[in-house]
């Protein structure tokens, strides 16, 4: 896009932006909130915050005051913009529901104008309040007690103000494209409320522990999610999306059909190995990138495991070692450890392990299930680490302990990352032409393709080659 | 203007829209019938480059639905089913955003706002908020809207419902006023005689297939048989209907009247009149029997359920 079509975009967004503003300020119901969070609840703020600092003065608690003024000047800003995520939602679905968002879609504007002419409108009024409300807070403290913020403090507040409202209506956009109703619509907030809740009470706790540079951390971490909630909105917010579904409803046949036919595809009727080079293999291809990523992750946990061993050293010596070696064997045998049993034993847990990590990164974007495979890897590289501060080559200890399974174990893991982290990232970007649940249910049946076509059979070798070859290794080489 | 070839349209397990094929030339009205639900709007949406077509293709003043949306979009006029007005807006205000919207320079979309808005009788209601309209009202400021950018290709989706007779007949009339031969609609009406009156071709749909198509006298005759024709004279027949079942098929007859087929009436009338003429028979009047195109709609429909 050059810097002229962008300039056109927002001229063109801009119509919208002004017409949807003009009709806020017209709604009584949006008006009054905004100017009593604007005004009224500043002052109070105020109040509350000249009462606190000369109450606890009498007790000579003054950090009290001292943490209580920016928390407040935090609550002050982002209270105003609270109402953005109902403007939005109002904006976007209650259009819908009141038919008249047709005629604009049918105008020559595109689907990108009309989101950000949109999302523009829905922030504006609220950013503005909050802004003036951050003033007038200011203007008074300033007045009364004489307090002043930092500079960094400031732009801290109003960034982490700016970016907020910026996620929350980014995250309200992508609820109104799944909703035909704004009641539909607020149900389905409290994916926004309630972490929003928790975040602010995070950014609570950060304040009240004056750790204001952690403010920086939270702050990035917004903007990722703000990226994220905009990519998926924009691909999201399409003519197609909006107007192609006139009912809220679950469809069970019809997802069960694409799962169906996404996971047989054209492998369907052509035996096993049929199946293994048309869909697994294709699976496997489209999970490039994802592979990549996981690689790169599953080599940072080894990193901070390697980085972690110094600052919490094991009590250990290389004798220490050779005798809990010596003694290995004889000890799983007593538990019963090398036997069928044993590698079943571990081939469930693993596959439980799995299964968490599915679950987790189906609803954190691949997140969540990404931390917890990189978790055993992470300890790999901490005892890796503690083994070369004994004086042993960590490789040897590798080689022992973890290749004879983890040749195995270690590309299921990759391979299991990868799939759940393309199906929790799915929803971000459906493939064109697709919904989002049909791109969801896309992932996830190359996720049980991978998962039952490799990741299975290459954990049941890893348990048996656990069982029965690594304690074999470990004695060969540490045994003495 | 309008071409259609095999579109069809699928949500899920759903086949809306089944294998549409149309052409509606300049100049001339198309009448979508069908009862509800039978994928009328859904037709119109992918016209408009709404909705992505599923299978099949539309082209529409020249550019491919899927290809240039843009420029259809620009081209064609949509009176939604819904008039789907910001009712805290004005009727200026409000035709002055979506002529910004379609492009038009300010002092262009300000001139066509008043004149249209005279022309359909809405001038007096300017300074009301649209939410104080009536219904009608809202649908005539949504054709308004429809017709504000004066685009080559009209797209309206049941312009007269909700409206009193003489707003109907207002839209009607300008409906009839629009067709020029550098115009084409589509009119998705439930109003049979509105279609009748309007529409040069008639495609009904149903279930998302057009099952029937072809201008309001074809369709009658290929579904209700050629046209019947009520001579009424002045004297009694006295014997001429039998005569007459020589040269036309006789549907009635009584004293002094008789009602015939005529698939030819060009051709047949001037015989009758002959033959009334030479047994010196005065004819009072001889005309088609008047069929609804509702006769026409009802037997296919009822045929299709069948």
């Amino acid at each position: 896009m050059t810097l002229s079509q962008v300039r056109h975009t927002f001229s063109r967004a801009l119509i919208i932006t002004r017409r949807e503003v003009w009709d806020q300020l017209r709604d009584w119901r949006i008006v009054i909130p905004v100017i009593g969070l604007t005004l009224f609840f500043p002052l109070l703020m105020n109040f509350t915050a000249n009462q606190t600092v000369r109450f606890v003065e009498r007790y000579g608690a003054e950090i009290v005051g001292d943490r209580l003024i920016p928390f407040l000047l935090m609550v002050v800003g982002f209270f105003p913009i609270s109402v953005s995520l109902v403007i939005a939602l109002e904006s976007f679905v209650g259009e819908k529901e009141r038919h008249s968002l047709e005629p604009l879609l049918s105008s020559p504007m595109t689907d990108l104008e009309l989101y950000i002419g949109k999302a523009i409108a829905a922030m504006l009024p609220p950013l503005f309040a909050a802004y003036l409300g951050v003033t007038v807070y200011l203007t008074g403290l300033a007045l009364t007690v004489g307090w002043q913020p930092s500079p960094t403090l400031l732009i801290q507040i109003l960034a982490l103000t700016t970016v907020q409202a910026m996620v929350m209506v980014s995250g309200a956009v992508v609820i109104s494209v799944q909703t035909t109703s704004v009641r539909a619509a607020n149900l389905l907030a409290s994916f926004i409320i309630i972490p929003f809740a928790l975040l602010i009470q995070g950014e609570s706790m950060i304040m009240f522990w004056a750790q204001y540079h952690v403010l920086w951390w939270v702050l990035v971490g917004l903007v990722f999610v703000m990226i994220a909630l905009i990519r998926m909105g924009v691909r999201l917010f399409n003519r197609e999306e909006l107007l192609g579904r006139d009912i809220d409803e679950i469809n069970m046949k019809a997802a069960w059909a694409t799962f169906r036919a996404a996971y047989a595809g054209a492998g369907q009727g052509r035996g096993l190995v049929g199946w293994y080079r048309l869909e697994v293999f294709h699976a496997v291809r489209r999970l490039a990138l994802p592979l990549v990523l996981m690689v790169g992750a599953l080599a940072i946990a080894i990193v901070i495991g390697d980085n972690y061993a110094p600052l919490y050293r094991l009590p250990l010596s290389a004798d220490d070692l050779q005798d809990f070696t010596r003694s290995f064997g004889e000890r799983l045998a007593q538990l019963g450890f090398v036997s069928p049993i044993g590698a079943g034993w571990i081939l469930l847990t693993n596959l439980r392990a799995l299964a968490i990590a599915t679950g987790l990164g189906a609803f954190s974007l691949g997140v969540l299930g990404v931390i917890l495979l990189m978790l055993p890897l992470a300890l790999v590289g901490y005892f890796a680490g503690q083994m070369a501060l004994i004086g042993i080559s960590p490789l040897l200890f590798v080689a022992a302990f973890i290749l004879p399974h983890g040749l195995l174990e270690i590309p299921a893991a990759i391979l299991e990352g990868a799939a759940i982290l393309r199906l929790g990232a799915s929803i971000l970007a459906p493939p064109p032409g697709k919904t989002l649940g049909e791109g969801w249910l896309m992932a996830l049946a190359d996720w049980a393709k991978v998962s039952l076509a490799l990741v299975a059979p290459l954990l049941a070798g890893a348990a048996a080659l656990e069982v029965f070859v690594t304690p074999r290794v470990v004695l060969a080489i540490f045994g003495g | 203007m309008i071409e259609t070839q095999g579109l069809s349209k699928r949500f899920d397990s759903f086949l809306a829209v089944d294998g549409v094929t149309l052409t509606v030339k300049p100049g001339e009205v198309l009448a979508l019938l069908g009862p509800n639900g039978a994928g009328k709007t859904t037709t119109v949406r992918m016209l408009t480059s709404i909705l992505k077509p599923s299978a099949g293709w539309a082209r529409v003043a020249g550019h491919d639905v899927v290809e240039e949306p843009a420029a259809v979009r620009t081209r064609v006029g949509v009176l939604t089913e819904n008039p789907g007005l910001y009712f805290r807006m004005r009727s200026e205000e409000y035709l002055d955003f979506f002529g910004e919207l379609y492009g038009l320079p300010p002092a262009a979309r300000r001139a066509r706002a008043v004149q249209l808005l005279e022309r359909f009788g809405m001038a007096d209601a300017r300074g009301k908020r649209l939410g104080e309209y009536s219904k009608g009202m809202r649908q005539k400021l949504a054709l308004i809207r429809a017709l504000l950018h004066d685009p080559p290709v009209l797209l309206l989706d049941e312009p007269t419902s909700a409206m009193d007779p003489q707003s109907a007949r207002l839209v009607r009339d300008a409906i009839a006023e629009l067709r020029s031969e550098n115009r084409a609609i589509i009119l998705c009406t439930h109003n049979l005689t509105e279609a009748e009156q309007l529409a040069d071709q008639i495609a009904i749909i149903r279930r998302g297939r057009i099952i029937t198509q072809g201008s309001p006298a074809a369709l009658k005759r290929a579904l209700l048989g050629a046209p019947v024709m009520e001579l009424q004279t002045a004297a009694p027949l006295n014997g001429l209907v039998e005569d007459l079942s020589d040269a036309v098929e006789i549907v009635a007859a009584g004293e002094n009247w008789v009602r015939y087929r005529a698939p030819d009436p060009a051709q047949i009338n001037p015989l009758i009149v002959q033959r009334l003429a030479d047994q010196k028979i005065p004819v009072v009047t001889l005309a088609e029997v008047p069929r609804s195109l509702e006769d026409v709609y009802l037997q296919v429909v009822e045929a299709a359920d069948q």
